[in-house]
């Protein structure tokens, strides 16, 4: 089990050490830097301004020198400050969380519901027409543009039946479920298609098994047998789907945060974007890998919590 | 060489190669089988798929006719671009068969004859969305001739040769799929310089990692079939068995990773518009440029709804028949999740 951790621990630490690479390599050996000077102190500037500028920020060194500061600053976590406004990128990070979580956890919870519970009726009425109608449903779901949703809903709910505003935020804790109820919605929604079909397959997969049968002829009801067996034994997937979400729900969502104009990270990205700010842009690429490796590592430690059969060599 | 003469032969060599499959599937019982089989499950997923297909291949061949004056005379018009009267443009909104301007009432140029109506700039809205079809299938198509090959390298190789070569390729597969999509194409397009070529290459890049690992997993369990060792102990070099034991038997699960991957693509394609870094004259950017009129007044939907139906009933018909195609080749090896 321990030579397990050590080994795994170290593999994601090879995989960070890759990720950075490939960073350093798109952003600052392919990418010109006259670019980014040029996005930064403007279009028109004259030659002599951006060569001061690529001074400044230090783009001009041997790049190997380079190489070795992105490293160093990368993996001691010292992020510095964005290229464009000079602002300290660990504080626009630390800013961005809170809005993201704030509507990422409750949307991501009420659609992983939403998703377990419809799919277990789903695929409790399997090969009916009930079934055939969700998954008919899901697939046109699926079909639809996440763009769709957030023009849409913004339209009908926001302007057109005015129950929520069309975007804004505020960190007051009494006005944030106004704020958010929309983007909640939205986001928890979009994805439920996908997810009812996923963990459909999943339950089926797991009913056709020889204990669900021995469960019924022992006398389980159908709740029973559903809840306490088939739902208990799917967690391993189940499991893998929410863990490795979780990092997504720190960096919110680039689309639905621009639209709905939460300050989020996603909304910093997008800026990132649209600027060609690549010191912003390769820490939140970072950090999001980085928690991504490690929720990936921690997945695997709690299937022997979900399915004690489950062992490591 | 002018462009669109380039264009022009592509698409010949595309109708070709399209033939050339069909001449193949036929000759193969189990593929034809499985043609007929999809075509009895899902007709009409089937034909608005070839209506797709049809319109982008009809605005892929242009060219200028010898009589052409204006703008005409310098940029080659398709054959769907012919569909509409020449300089078929107004000078602001119009709505849907109307007889004058949306805002001030002045009178239209073609009274009547805009369908789905214009745009701010007076432009065709149904011309705009039939050329869209163009550009999607341009992003499927030449990401998977990137895709393919280099996914079927890479996954049998790693799958077939084991040890150092596999340990390489899913080393780069699980750093691939450390970062986040989205981020991940984001972070290829805006550092690569933004483009068609950088947007098809960035998408090639990310759908590799879940082609790869598909191929690379099928390959792993076919090496230790016993036809693979009867091959061998026959003195078949592994090149061979490559390429006439292995190769054939992983291409059912090329063809459903690939219709599961292109609505994806085309989806994310309208996201990356939105953001600015995506293809020009794609649904995406029209939906980009109309999000703002829903907010006039009154106000201009059927801009916007034109590019999502567009977009939706290709996502829909891929989706459906990217379901039955899987239920078809193979219900099991290929989840939802690739």
């Amino acid at each position: 089990m321990l030579a397990y951790a050590v080994r795994r621990l170290a593999y994601g630490f090879l995989v960070v050490l890759g990720v950075l690479g490939l960073l350093f390599a798109l952003f600052f050996v392919y990418a010109d830097p006259h670019d980014m000077a040029r996005r930064a102190v403007g279009e028109k500037a004259s030659p002599g301004v951006l060569d001061d500028w690529i001074k400044q920020h230090g783009y001009d060194r041997p790049k190997l020198e380079q190489l070795r500061d992105h490293y160093w600053k990368m993996l001691t976590f010292d992020f510095g400050r964005s290229d464009l406004d000079d602002v300290p990128i660990a504080r626009r990070l630390r800013e961005g969380a809170g809005p993201s979580l704030v509507f990422t956890v409750p949307a991501f919870a009420i659609g992983l519901l939403l998703a377990i519970q419809l799919s277990l009726f789903v695929a409790y009425f399997r090969d009916s027409y009930i079934d055939r109608t969700i998954l008919l449903i899901a697939v046109l779901e699926m079909s639809v543009s996440i763009l769709l949703y957030i023009i849409g809903g913004q339209f009908l709910i926001g302007k057109i039946l005015n129950w929520f505003p069309i975007s804004g935020f505020d960190p007051d804790p009494a006005l944030i479920p106004r704020f958010i109820a929309m983007p909640v919605l939205i986001y928890s929604l979009a994805g439920v298609g996908g997810d009812v079909r996923f963990y459909r397959t999943v339950f089926i997969e797991e009913m056709n098994r020889d204990y669900v049968r021995t469960a019924r002829a022992k006398g389980a009801g159908d709740g029973r047998v559903m809840l306490r067996h088939v739902l208990r034994n799917s967690m391993i997937p189940i499991l893998t789907n929410v863990v490795t979400a979780i990092p997504f729900l720190f960096m919110g969502s680039l689309l639905i945060e621009s639209f709905f104009g939460i300050p989020g990270l996603g909304a910093v990205t997008v800026d990132a974007v649209q600027a060609n700010d690549f010191s912003t842009l390769r820490v939140v690429v970072y950090i999001d890998a980085l928690l991504f490796i490690v929720f990936q590592i921690v997945t695997d430690f709690t299937y022997t919590l979900a399915d004690p059969r489950v062992r490591f060599e | 060489m002018e462009g669109y003469v380039v264009s022009n032969a592509v698409v010949g060599a595309l109708v070709a190669g399209a033939a050339y499959t069909v001449r193949a599937v036929r000759r193969s019982r189990q593929w034809s089988q499985a043609f007929r089989e999809l075509g009895r499950r899902r007709p009409i997923a089937l034909c608005a798929i070839a209506f797709y297909v049809a319109l982008g291949l009809a605005d892929s061949v242009a060219w200028i006719d010898a009589s052409a004056t204006g703008i005409a005379a310098y940029e080659p018009s398709s054959l769907v671009d012919r569909l509409f009267p020449a300089e078929f443009q107004e000078r602001s909104y119009s709505a849907p068969f109307a007889f004058e301007e949306f805002y001030g009432g002045a009178g239209l140029r073609h009274p009547g004859q805009h369908w789905l109506g214009t745009d701010i700039r007076g432009r065709d809205v149904l011309h705009m969305a039939l050329k869209g079809a163009r550009v999607a299938l341009l992003l499927g198509g030449l990401t998977s001739l990137i895709v393919i090959p280099l996914a079927l390298f890479f996954g049998m190789s790693a799958g077939y040769f084991g040890g150092r070569i596999d340990e390489a390729v899913f080393f780069a597969i699980s750093l691939l799929s450390s970062i986040p999509t989205l981020l991940l194409l984001i972070a290829l397009i805006v550092a690569l310089g933004r483009g068609p070529v950088q947007v098809c290459f960035a998408m090639g890049v990310t759908s590799w990692v879940g082609f790869s690992r598909v191929i690379r997993g099928e390959t792993l369990k076919l090496r230790e079939l016993d036809y693979v060792a009867a091959a061998r102990a026959l003195g078949a070099s592994d090149a061979r068995i490559l390429l006439r034991h292995i190769l054939p038997n992983v291409m059912h699960l090329v063809v459903i990773t690939f219709v599961l991957l292109f609505s994806g693509m085309v989806l994310t394609e309208a996201v990356l518009a939105f953001l600015g870094i995506g293809l020009d004259g794609s649904w995406g950017q029209m939906i980009d440029q109309a999000r703002d009129e829903l907010a006039r007044d009154p106000i201009v939907y059927w801009n916007i709804l034109a590019a999502f139906a567009a977009l939706f009933f290709l996502i829909l018909s891929v989706n459906r028949v990217g379901d039955a195609i899987r239920d078809i080749l193979d219900p099991r090896t290929v989840r939802e999740n690739v």
